[in-house]
């Protein structure tokens, strides 16, 4: 056996591994969501809607962030709020 | 001012999306705040190539058909500043994307971006079509290989007819160049492989650069890596270098090979 083959090799498997890992993390979302695909923007809205009955939000201030890992997901919901200054604005009117 | 450049082939798996993925980072690397869009609906993979796969959660198509901003589906980079993706729906088909919707989509990314890059499906159905219709220039990757050049030579008739800019009288036509890819010196030396000048003689556009076939590639696509971002990488190399060609650089188009720069050849260069 070639001395130099050996950690040539070793790199080689490297990147393939986390080919197999990426994939298999991915696939495994992608088979499980295909029933219904675009539930996000569902999502997203009917939350707008829950929050909209309590306090006032727009629709552009909602970001949403979804980090799919392998042990665990997570799903990330940001909504801003109107700072006093605006509430003062649309009360006045 | 921005510029929107198709990445196009009509063949595919010539490397289209590798491609995007390069000269994409390139650009962001020269410090131009660029986006890279997937217009391959059905069959995303620039979000894998990019690495951020795991990061997707609206698409161009939530955002055409009004079900999300594009703020919100902009996925931007975590190893470049000025780098972002617009990935794809994976579960929608083509008659998702309109021309319409689409022309929206860029209109609001040009006031934003310097560059946007999209990378289009193969073939020459809606997707493709779109993608190169609101282009400025396209990059036509060819491979070495006869199916590969014939189907370059379809795509370089439809940039000419089918596009915004040609359609529109009074317009310059869409600046269209070569990017030859998975080029393989050795064997063209044998004369086992088309030379870069058969195929300019028969494509008749300008050189944009000459990509050598590399091992790289494939681990660069291993880890979701653009490969310019592996700076041993001759194909990285020789894809900064047709990116400072498109930025204007006059740079003269040499093919290095992954041998070249092996251990024997830097040891040698070493002692030299």
């Amino acid at each position: 056996m070639n001395m130099f083959s050996f950690p040539l090799r070793a790199r080689k498997l490297k990147s393939a591994q986390t080919a197999k890992e990426r994939l298999q993390i991915l696939l495994a979302h992608e088979r499980s969501d295909g029933s219904s695909p675009d539930f996000l923007p569902t999502l997203q809205r009917e939350i707008l809607e829950v929050v909209k009955r309590h306090m006032q939000v727009d629709a552009d201030m909602v970001d949403i962030k979804l980090e799919r890992g392998d042990e665990l997901s997570s799903l990330e919901i940001n909504i801003e709020l109107p700072g006093a200054q605006k509430l003062r604005a649309t009360s006045a009117r | 001012m921005s510029k929107v450049i198709v990445i196009t082939s009509g063949k595919g798996g010539v490397g289209k999306t590798t491609t995007s993925a390069a000269i994409g980072a390139a650009l962001a690397q020269r410090g131009y705040k660029t986006v890279v869009i997937d217009f391959d609906v059905g069959l995303r993979n620039l979000d894998m190539i990019m690495g951020c796969e795991r990061r997707v959660v609206f698409d161009f198509i939530n955002v055409i058909q009004g079900d999300a901003k594009l703020k919100q589906a902009l996925i931007k980079d975590k190893r470049l500043e000025n780098l972002y993706v617009l990935p794809t729906s994976q579960t929608r088909d083509k008659d998702a994307l309109t021309q319409e919707g689409v022309g929206q989509v860029l209109d609001e990314l040009r006031e934003e971006f310097d560059y946007i890059i999209c990378d289009s499906p193969a073939g020459i159905e809606r997707g493709a079509h779109l993608a190169m219709y609101y282009a400025d220039e396209a990059i036509v990757v060819t491979n070495p290989e006869v199916s590969s050049v014939r189907d370059s030579d379809r795509v370089l008739g439809l940039l000419n007819s089918k596009t915004l800019r040609a359609e529109s009288d009074g317009r310059e036509p869409l600046k269209a160049h070569l990017l030859l890819t998975r080029y393989d010196p050795a064997r063209v030396a044998k004369g086992e492989m088309l030379n870069v000048d058969d195929v300019l003689e028969i494509l008749a556009i300008p050189l944009l650069g000459i990509i050598p076939e590399s091992p790289t590639v494939l681990r660069a696509s291993n880890v979701g890596m653009p490969v310019v971002l592996d700076d041993k990488s001759v194909a990285g190399k020789a894809y900064e270098a047709a990116v400072a060609r498109l930025d204007g650089e006059q740079i003269a188009v040499r093919i290095d090979t992954e041998q070249k720069a092996g251990f024997l050849q830097r040891l040698l260069r070493k002692s030299a």
